[in-house]
């Protein structure tokens, strides 16, 4: 017991040595030392939800393609923040009369971080790839290539089976990233790109950091690295930021912490756009949602700038059909389906669904915890009784909602860029909507040329919306909280990609 | 003795193979699917199925099993199907982590309780034992992960004093090292020491009325000094064993703390693990939970022996 007595003695005068210490060295929530916060060359950015490895050709999710699209691999073409493709590895390209021929002018003198230069063959290599590698569905967005054509070391030309409009702006997100042939042994851990920066290390759901390449082709970053820090918890980084841990926060997840921020003058706030919409999803194929009338009555009976000023704070826009304003064919059909609880209860008594009862399964995620109570009391008031059953995400909702289709109506934040086909082009896709009407008009449209795509896509929207495919309760906004000397952190979300080639201190 | 021990490691085998089977099949039992969530909303049947065969999670369950236990034997806990890295190094990497705050959080909540517990049972009829029962009683009451947040707002966020969280590698930057680690140790010794400067003064009156007390105090000695010389041997005892049996509620307790303060620690591994069903790393980390609660176990039970005399001729 003495030694006992003894040991904590000595453990208790370590403590108050090691207090003594900070006191000594803790500023005033400043930065800090060590290897976290500004150091005025390198930047830390707070995010939420961290990849689990670095491989988005087998691995979705767009965790992996936020971390390392246009940072440590670049596509042909990328999305600028107003949504339009602009060239990116290639130079310029040309499209053939018949809308089926592209032909890339590729940059000359890019490499890649393993010392290989870029070339048409990577470009051959990796769409290539996609077809026989990738195991996501995403591998379908290149079904259409035919055959990629290396004309010279600085010119391809991808052969389509048919015209089609999407696929250049798919080549944009990760199905069109370029690898090279002696890269692609360790994808989930030892990315190789063409991007301004390469993965320093990776701290599994801890850190990935970034370093500054000396020999990239293009424009280099202003700062020598990025370090992206992953948290569980949207207080945690908040804190994080107060305390000088991170310069940045993107796609804050917590509006109701942001107010502190505004107001002071050592932070910018930004509420940008971004592709994500929270969804009010019912299951088109069952009682009672199989139902056009019942489904309306829904979309009637929502208040939708309601929820968003309830549950996130007024941050975020109305939204209709997965369309998102920053894309070419968008319409607004936002007044289709304006708040009329009234014209919901007739369309109830209509279908013979005066009492009806629906089960909501809310995926266990912030904002889906914050829309579903709004929700329950909005439906509430035109008669329908509404019962919320938890549903952990992402593992249950998956293989209970995703899967087996195992739900009358559910929630979710549907990330992906431009996935408005994705969602309801496909009549096993979990919502089941029937897509006879659409899908000649998605094939004539993508086949079309520019102004028969855009007229042909809003034919589309429309039709999603007469049928109250789905409700959209809001477009989930973007925002960023930064330190008031960084710059470059990007406003808008539009594509998965967190473009951070642009940062640099004042 | 020797007999004893033995029974003890016997003991320990089975249950450690009994917690093998149960974490293995609950894992199993749950929903969700590690290629499910691997492929998201991206993903098809015949997609799944195929990233399924890749994990090997469509063989048949005891082979599975198998296939882990002869592994988990050999230190060597698999590869994980969702980060696609080894586990092992990862989970001594990260148990490191939460053996440094939980041994830490321990002595720092017995360098509160024994001095406290052994005042508060001497002047257990004075204000200041009064005060410090009523006291402990308070930290008992207030979750850990709740002291977490209190100590972030005004340590941190407030005063701007101390990190609001994260961790740096003793290793990297010792003095930055300490100052992460302020915080978090706080949260969980607070409330663990509140909890044992209850078992120490409860430890402590209760040698006080014992005969020989009063013997020693009848030769001149004073009560502090009586229980000094003679009491505080056995009042150990109790003491010892609840200490082995927090530990293990510690290790609990971190899970959460570590949320809390953004620590890589095996508790967050954990969590994330479980929530992508990354059924091998979960298993992993659950055995090495199971197995150090067990050692615990064990080395109570010779600590007992070497304190109690009494101990070594039973059994």
């Amino acid at each position: 017991m003495r030694r006992k007595t003894t040991l904590s003695i000595a453990a208790a005068i370590i403590t108050a040595g090691a207090l003594a210490l900070t006191g000594c060295s803790a500023g005033s929530g400043g930065s800090t030392g060590g290897d976290s916060g500004s150091t005025e060359t390198t930047a830390t950015i707070a995010l939420t939800g961290a990849p689990v490895n670095l491989d988005f050709t087998t691995t979705a999710g767009s965790a992996i393609p936020q971390a390392l699209m246009t940072n440590v691999y670049e596509g042909l073409v990328e999305v600028n923040q107003d949504g339009e493709i602009v060239p990116l590895l290639a130079k310029e390209w040309k499209l053939s009369d018949d809308r089926k021929t592209y032909t890339f002018t590729l940059q000359d003198g890019a490499t890649f971080s393993n010392g290989d230069a870029f070339t048409a063959n990577d470009v051959k290599f990796s769409f290539e790839r996609v077809k026989t590698d990738w195991t996501t569905t995403l591998k379908a967005k290149m079904d259409v290539v035919e055959s990629v054509e290396v004309v010279s070391d600085t010119e391809v030309a991808v052969h389509l089976s048919r015209p089609s409009n999407a696929w250049l702006f798919d080549i944009a997100t990760p199905v069109g990233a370029i690898f090279t042939e002696n890269g692609v042994a360790d994808l989930a851990n030892a990315p190789v790109g063409t991007g301004p920066y390469t993965v320093e290390s990776w701290k599994q759901n801890e850190s990935i950091e970034l370093a500054t390449r000396d020999d990239y082709w293009g424009d280099k970053p202003g700062v020598e690295g990025v370090t992206l820090k992953y948290f569980a918890d949207a207080t945690a980084t908040t804190n994080a930021l107060r305390t000088g841990d991170v310069d940045a926060i993107v796609n804050l997840q917590a509006p109701e912490l942001v107010s502190t921020f505004e107001t002071d003058d050592a932070f910018t706030v930004t509420s940008g756009t971004s592709s994500g919409e929270i969804s009010l999803s019912f299951n088109n194929r069952t009682e009672p949602f199989n139902d056009v009338r019942v489904r309306q009555a829904v979309l009637y009976a929502l208040d939708r700038q309601a929820i968003i000023d309830t549950a996130w704070n007024g941050y975020g826009s109305l939204d209709a059909t997965f369309v998102t304003p920053k894309e070419p064919y968008y319409v607004d059909l936002n007044d289709q389906y304006a708040y009329d609880p009234e014209k919901a209860k007739a369309l109830l008594k209509e279908a013979g669904k005066e009492n009806l009862k629906v089960t909501y399964k809310v995926p266990t995620r912030p904002y889906a915890q914050a829309v579903s109570e709004i929700v329950v009391s909005q439906l509430k008031d035109v008669g329908i009784d509404v019962t919320i059953e938890s549903s952990e995400f992402p593992a249950v909702w998956l293989d209970d909602v995703f899967t087996n289709h195992n739900f009358e109506m559910t929630t979710v934040l549907a990330v992906e860029a431009r996935d408005v086909l994705t969602v309801f082009n496909n009549p096993d896709y979990y919502i089941g909507y029937d897509n006879s009407k659409i899908a000649p008009l998605v094939t004539a449209a993508d086949e079309a040329d520019e102004a028969g795509y855009i007229s042909g896509m809003q034919d589309v929207q429309r039709q999603i919306v007469d049928d109250a495919a789905s409700g959209v309760l809001f477009l989930f906004p973007n925002i960023v909280i930064t330190k008031a000397g960084l710059d470059g952190v990007p406003e808008n979300a539009i594509v998965e990609s967190l473009d951070l080639t642009g940062l640099s201190w004042k | 003795m020797a007999i004893r021990i033995l029974i003890n490691l016997a003991r320990f085998a089975a249950t450690f193979l009994v917690a093998t089977v149960v974490v293995f099949l609950f894992m199993r039992l749950i929903p969700g699917d590690p290629a499910q969530v691997a492929l998201g909303t991206n993903a098809s049947p015949e997609l799944v199925a195929q990233l399924q065969h890749e994990f090997g999670t469509d063989r048949p369950l005891f082979v599975q099993y198998f296939d882990w236990v002869g592994g988990l034997l050999t230190g060597d806990f698999g590869t994980s199907y969702i980060t696609r890295q080894d586990i092992s190094p990862l989970v001594f990497d990260r148990l490191q982590v939460s053996l440094i705050l939980v041994v830490t959080a321990m002595i720092v909540a017995l360098a509160i309780a024994i001095p406290l517990g052994t005042i508060a049972a001497v002047k257990h009829r004075n204000a200041s034992g009064i005060l410090i029962g009523a006291g402990s009683q308070l930290g008992v009451a207030i979750p850990g992960f709740l002291a977490g947040i209190l100590l972030v707002l005004v340590f941190a966020v407030g005063l701007g004093w101390l990190p609001a969280g994260g961790w740096t590698p003793p290793g990297e930057n010792f003095g930055d090292f300490v100052r992460r680690l302020i915080l978090p140790v706080l949260a969980l010794a607070s409330v663990q020491g509140a909890i044992l400067t209850r078992y120490v003064r409860s430890a402590v009156l209760e040698i006080m009325s014992e005969d020989y007390l009063r013997t020693a105090r009848s030769k001149g000695l004073s009560p502090t000094g009586a229980l000094l010389k003679h009491g505080m041997r056995n009042a150990a005892i109790p003491v010892i064993t609840v200490t082995g049996v927090q530990l293990a509620a510690l290790i609990i307790g971190a899970v959460v703390i570590e949320r809390v303060f953004v620590i890589p620690g095996l508790g967050s591994m954990l969590l994330d693990a479980v929530g992508n069903r990354d059924l091998l790393t979960v298993q992993s980390v659950v055995m090495v939970l199971v197995a150090i609660t067990l050692i615990l176990n064990l080395l109570i039970d010779v600590l007992y022996t070497i304190v109690d005399p009494r101990m070594r001729k039973g059994a």
